[in-house]
């Protein structure tokens, strides 16, 4: 399962660098989204897989015995999620806004802010 | 007592709330965000003060015990940078009541404000990584918001830009986290301290390191890791410009300071220094070329922030007490003094009715003493003494000088004088130079045309980080034996530590 959920992690840390790197800016939203997965599934799996042994004190114990998954990790990638989700929609709309308004979606073409005024390059 | 840390993330958030409630009363949302900064100031520096003689103060919230909870710290170091967020706050709302128009307001450009501000001092305040990562994001949305806000075509093209590569940042920061926990099984900042010493897997440890330096070096806009700002910096009103120059490239250094002292110790951490040592020289170099290129006010100003980054990652990298010290101070009148800068191009803008230098002159004819108001944080941004750069930049190089980095020091001093040079160039184009258009008659420009009172919103603030800066260039001594102690502190984490975690660990 680990092994798996590795390989999982970098075809999507691989297809998401690749998308980042495309001039069209649906693939760059598409490239964020896959980067912002591949976190949180490394932080689900670095944080070691547990099967079936739930965090949960048994009754009359004192404390947990044995081997437990961490529900941290889980926390976490719930925020992050839940971060992730709200950023994602925000980027979304911004970069539909910018091809309304610019007519392009063409990275390549969006240099105007970082070209000298009356430079000719 | 421990519980006033709460204060500087609860009362913009409050703040914040309450003028999304009161969604159509502007007017009162301008008397709340000076209201809110003011009273964040005067909390801010009761924690400075407690900071200053009790030492580190730390609050378990919900009452988890650490590292099981989330802890908020306020070290020395914090509480300077929480001191410093509250003045560009203030300074920012008054501003903000001069120059942003009255759609932007009705779009919540009040409320994001104090958004901002809470998340750049949830960053400060923090004391657990992932929690930090929050803080980032809640000052990233609020920051995206207010650099598209009004959707002007460059606005929408600079964000791209800014968007995408500080979500590509965090996406980095998280999968750090992640390693980071994975192998110390904490993210609390203190606990980790005390763990990353006993690990006996240290095999990725380099790389962690490397991931958080990526990050932090791209919120500080580190050389080859800047190129969203000066894409970016310059599109919004010249009000948001500030509050983004003053203080969000600052919460990179300010991570970076945090995570390569009290984090990952000197031997950990090593390569990181050597990484930073040579990314500070190119930041210092080719930021200033940037802006000396420059013709747009603004975009001179943007690439003069990276070019001043430099400075604090070169003193911050040397981690000698005086070096940390000398690079507290350059950021703290940094902040003053840049946020200052952006304030006045806001002010030449209205006085001339152009950010771009060739087009625009005369305005010290017309009016000196605006002159003296550009002159005050622009030659104390250069270091010409007796204002605060001189002495700033007198300890980095000093500190440089007794640690051997002859070749660096040299990259400084030399970076000082082009600084000097842009700023000159502002001058001359400016203030100096005749107006291309021909004589101009005082007194018929955008700022005149606006009320007395919004005309004191804008001065107000010039004048007010003008006197810090005089200030902190006359008094000096006290300060820096202030920062002095700030940066004993921070090399000696074993206070924090044991100030979270009850010293139990």
């Amino acid at each position: 399962m680990t092994f798996l959920l590795a390989v999982i992690i970098g075809v999507l840390y691989a297809a998401g660098t690749y998308l980042i790197l495309r001039r069209s800016m649906v693939k760059v939203i598409f490239g964020l989204i896959f980067l912002g997965h591949a976190a949180n599934l490394m932080i689900f799996t670095v944080g070691r897989l547990t099967k079936g042994a739930p965090a949960f004190v048994a009754e009359g114990a004192s404390g947990l015995t044995g081997a437990f998954a961490d529900p941290l990790p889980q926390a976490l990638i719930l925020t992050a999620i839940v971060i992730g989700f709200g950023v994602q929609a925000f980027t979304i709309v911004l970069f539909k806004r910018t091809y309304q308004t610019l007519g392009t979606e063409d990275l390549d073409e969006m240099r105007r802010t970082d070209q000298l005024p009356g430079g000719k390059s | 007592m421990n519980r006033i840390i709460m204060l500087p993330l609860l009362i913009p958030l409050v703040t914040a709330v309450a003028m999304l409630l009161l969604r159509n009363r502007v007017q009162l949302h301008r008397v709340l965000n000076v209201v809110s900064a003011a009273l964040s100031g005067v909390v801010a520096l009761a924690i400075f003060s407690a900071t200053m003689s009790s030492g580190v103060l730390s609050l378990q919230v919900g009452g988890w015990e650490a590292p099981f909870g989330i802890s908020l710290v306020a070290d020395r170091l914090s509480a300077v940078m929480v001191v410093m967020s509250a003045l560009i706050g203030l300074c920012t709302a008054l501003y903000s009541i001069g120059t942003i128009d009255e759609d932007r307001e009705h779009y919540f450009y009040h409320p994001l404000l104090q958004l901002l501000l809470m998340g750049v001092n949830g960053a400060f305040l923090t004391g657990d990584i992932f929690n930090l990562y929050v803080w980032f994001e809640v000052m990233l949305i609020s920051s995206f918001v207010l650099l598209v806000l009004g959707g002007l075509p460059q606005q929408l093209e600079g964000a791209i830009k800014y968007v995408t590569l500080n979500l590509l940042s965090s996406a980095i920061f998280l999968a750090a986290v992640g390693i980071l926990y994975g192998m110390a099984g904490t993210l609390n900042m203190a606990d980790l301290a005390v763990r990353i010493p006993l690990l006996e897997h240290r095999e990725l440890l380099t790389v962690v390191a490397v991931l958080f330096m990526i990050t932090f070096g791209v919120k500080a806009a580190v050389f080859p890791l800047f190129f969203w700002l000066p894409a970016s910096y310059h599109t919004p009103p010249v009000a948001v410009s500030a509050v983004f120059a003053g203080l969000l490239t600052k919460v990179g250094v300010y991570a970076i300071m945090r995570f390569f002292t009290t984090v990952f110790v000197r031997d950990d951490a090593a390569l990181i220094y050597d990484i930073l040592l040579w990314s500070s020289g190119f930041t210092m170099v080719v930021g200033v070329l940037g802006a000396v290129a420059q013709y747009d006010m603004r975009k001179l100003l943007s690439f003069h922030i990276i070019s001043q980054i430099g400075y604090m990652i070169f003193a911050v990298a040397l981690q000698s007490p005086l070096a940390v010290a000398g690079g507290l101070f350059y950021m703290v009148h940094n902040i003053v003094a840049k946020t200052n800068l952006f304030y006045v191009s806001g002010l030449v803008k209205r006085l001339a009715g152009s950010y771009c230098l060739r087009d625009i002159g005369g305005l010290y004819r017309l009016y000196p003493l605006f002159g003296l108001l550009f002159l005050v944080p622009a030659l104390g941004l250069a270091g010409i003494p007796p204002l605060s750069g001189f002495w700033a930049k007198l300890v980095v190089i000093r500190a440089g000088i007794e640690a051997g980095a002859w070749g660096l020091t040299a990259v400084a001093l030399s970076v000082s004088m082009l600084t000097l040079f842009s700023m000159i160039k502002i001058w001359n184009e400016a203030f100096w130079k005749d107006d291309p258009r021909g004589e101009q008659s005082a007194g018929r420009t955008e700022y005149h045309a606006i009320g007395r009172l919004k005309q004191g919103m804008i001065i107000a603030p010039i004048v007010v980080l003008g006197l810090v800066t005089v200030v902190f260039g006359f008094w000096f001594e006290p300060f820096f034996e202030m920062m002095m102690l700030v940066a004993e502190e921070l090399l000696e984490p074993a206070r924090y530590i044991r100030s979270v975690t009850g010293g139990v660990l």
